[in-house]
């Protein structure tokens, strides 16, 4: 069972996140990091000690520096210990691991958060490191290369094409021109192949950034805040890992989640979908069954700001941020981890009605 | 604010991975120029083949070879290859079904540009010169337009078998330590030690790291500590580490700088091993251009009182 029980439901009660940037060479993750964890507490009121439990994603490739999480860990105020987890995974798998722990009992309040500081490295080849280590990482296939053959395999089968694919790029940053936060924040010409179907402006961009969520349980979530997003459903499941056994043109993984998660049962009108290359929104829109009477990333999506580990957890924070304003009632959020949406989360948030 | 210091770093790691039944026969398959497929109980046979079936999860042993033709099933034109692929000119990423697989392998296609590739061109296997066991065995695909290979029929038992692969990674950096280690390393490079205290709890942190673990706030305010010091605790290092020219025995310290409310640690010198001893009062020695104390020596005054280091182990 992936739903709440009705009797403990758990909401989003605050989200923040940094500007998102090409590089932060001038801070240490943890200084890249603080601003944003003192601002979602702030936004609660509460201080370090109310927090019952904390969890974070992050990945120590990206900037290349070992145990960078704990060192992290500093900002948070982690002495004398705290209760504390880490997913080496995108923050929005923090956030599941932090909602399951508010559902036990266990804790009240739970403060997630992660980072990526991609610009130290060349990210298109660090990411091939978590590929399969027989059959693919030795032949170094970068992220890119590797959304290209969905892409492809999408236009194959008539799915997409080009000025399809152009404009999913151009919608999703027109629509970062609102966000302030975002790194890409107007339509731009689609630019050269990068890897061929795909165009840089197919692309996410490279940049550094964090997020941090606050996560509240029953009362103590309307406590801290005047409309909670409550979480009504959330899962995560994963495809085959071999490339060549899945169907790229369609992603079961994503349909399974949000079934489990309740996603079907009633529209929503918001959808923030993590989908980090063009070809991919058009994946999701089909395995969510998103029809056009839905507002999709109205945050620019991972096409306007893609700090890696960071960007499902945003899509959670931005769903949740538009119920706190009262923008949206019932959001879908999704975040998405691994080459042509290997794994892949779906939570369903709700406000209550006003 | 200075400039941000940076500098390149370079990961290497070669992992060394152990290989199961099903992964050895195709990686030794490889080396013979056999492609060998595993059968699911459903009949389908997966190419590269897999220890576990992809859906129910069970063990999957039945070895069946396939052809070293196929078809592609989707592909994508890679004109600036980056390091480590396969191939050093223009190619194209490939997803081949090899006759008689129902999946697809990943590889490189040699082609004379996108032109010439289409999902539903028919290649063939193009095998590397020198094979070890392992994928990079077949150097790559080539477009084919003869006929089906037949397979001859290969039980997947070899002489020799391959048990594991070395995969060798190499991923580069530019290292940047952020602001306040920036302002650490800065200022000892003009031989001062330099702090940062802690706004709420007004602890001072050395070497700082740009946080009060403490309180969880940003510290900013920089403080010099030092030059001299008290050894709060020691061990005595017995064994020679690689790459370190330095004769064992010898002294490893935390050591609490003046006006730090943290220890940092260093090499203990000018005083024979066995007399070093917590609270022993130490002042560092520069060697010349050098961005760091090469040791801490013994300033000859008295010992400090236990008390006045005693929160600070």
């Amino acid at each position: 069972m992936t739903s709440a029980p009705g009797d403990r439901q758990i909401a989003v009660v605050a989200f923040a996140q940094t500007d998102h940037r090409r590089t932060s060479e001038d801070l240490s993750e943890v200084e890249m990091l603080m601003p944003v964890l003192h601002e979602v507490l702030d936004r609660t009121g509460l201080k370090t000690a109310d927090i019952d439990f904390t969890c974070s994603g992050s990945s120590d490739y990206l900037a290349g520096r070992a145990f960078s999480f704990t060192l992290a860990l500093d900002g948070v105020g982690a002495w004398p210990p705290i209760s504390e987890s880490h997913v080496e995974m995108d923050g929005a798998w923090a956030l599941y691991e932090a909602w399951t722990k508010l559902l036990t009992g266990d804790a009240g309040t739970a403060l997630v958060y992660s980072y990526g500081k991609s610009s130290p490295g060349s990210v298109r080849d660090v990411l091939t490191r978590q590929l399969d280590p027989y059959y693919l990482a030795p032949l170094w296939p970068d992220s890119v290369a590797l959304a290209a053959l969905q892409a492809q395999a999408l236009i194959d089968a008539g799915d997409t094409d080009e000025p399809a694919l152009a404009a999913v790029a151009a919608r999703n940053r027109e629509a970062a021109t609102e966000n302030p936060h975002a790194q890409l924040k107007e339509p731009a010409p689609q630019g050269d192949y990068l890897v061929r179907p795909l165009r840089t402006g197919d692309c996410p961009p490279i940049g550094d950034g964090a997020a941090a969520v606050v996560l509240a349980a029953g009362d103590r979530a309307r406590e801290l805040c005047p409309r909670p997003a409550w979480i009504r459903g959330i899962d995560h499941r994963i495809e085959a890992h071999g490339l060549g056994v899945r169907d790229l043109t369609d992603s079961p993984s994503t349909r399974l989640a949000a079934e489990r998660a309740g996603a079907f049962e009633r529209p929503v009108d918001t959808a923030e979908l993590h989908a980090p290359f063009t070809a991919q929104e058009i994946v999701l829109r089909k395995a969510l069954r998103l029809d056009d009477g839905v507002v999709v990333n109205p945050s620019g999506g991972a096409l306007a700001a893609h700090p890696i580990m960071a960007a499902g957890l945003i899509r959670i924070g931005e769903a949740a941020a538009r119920i706190h304003r009262g923008e949206s009632d019932r959001a879908l959020a999704h975040a998405t981890s691994g080459p042509c949406l290997q794994q892949n989360l779906v939570a369903v948030l709700e406000g209550e009605p006003r | 604010m200075p400039e941000v210091l940076k500098a390149p770093l370079v990961v290497e790691f070669p992992f060394t991975r152990s290989l199961g039944p099903v992964q050895s026969a195709f990686l030794t398959g490889l080396r013979e120029r056999v492609v060998l497929g595993v059968r699911t109980a459903d009949g389908r046979t997966l190419v590269p083949p897999v220890e576990y079936d992809p859906v129910t999860a069970e063990d999957i042993r039945d070895l069946v070879e396939v052809a070293p033709t196929g078809t592609v099933t989707t592909w994508a034109w890679n004109h600036a290859p980056r390091r480590g692929q396969p191939l050093t000119t223009p190619f194209a990423w490939v997803l081949v079904r090899l006759d008689g697989a129902d999946t697809a392998l990943l590889h490189a296609l040699d082609a004379p540009g996108p032109d010439a590739v289409h999902t539903g061109m028919r290649v063939r296997i193009r095998w590397a010169a020198e094979r070890t066991g392992a994928i990079t065995d077949i150097a790559c695909f080539e477009p084919y337009d003869g006929d089906r290979a037949q397979p001859a029929g290969h039980t997947g038992e070899f002489e020799d078998p391959v048990t594991g692969i070395v995969a060798a990674a190499r991923l580069d950096y530019t290292y940047s330590p952020g602001r306040a280690q920036t302002a650490y390393i800065n200022a000892l490079s003009g031989r001062r030690t330099v702090g940062e205290r802690c706004p709420s709890c007004r602890k001072v942190y050395v070497p700082p790291r740009g946080a009060c673990p403490t309180c969880g706030v940003a510290t900013s305010e920089q403080v010099e500590v030092g030059p001299r010091g008290t050894v709060t605790t020691f061990c005595i290092v017995n064994i020679k580490a690689k790459n370190l020219d330095i004769e064992v025995p010898y002294v490893y310290a935390h050591i609490a700088l003046d006006g730090a409310d943290l220890a940092l640690h260093g090499r203990i010198g000018g005083i024979p091993y066995d007399e070093v001893r917590m609270g022993l009062r130490v002042e560092p020695v520069w060697t010349e251009g050098s961005r760091y104390p090469d040791h801490y020596r013994p300033t000859g005054e008295p010992d400090a009182d236990y008390d006045t280091y005693k929160e600070l182990l």
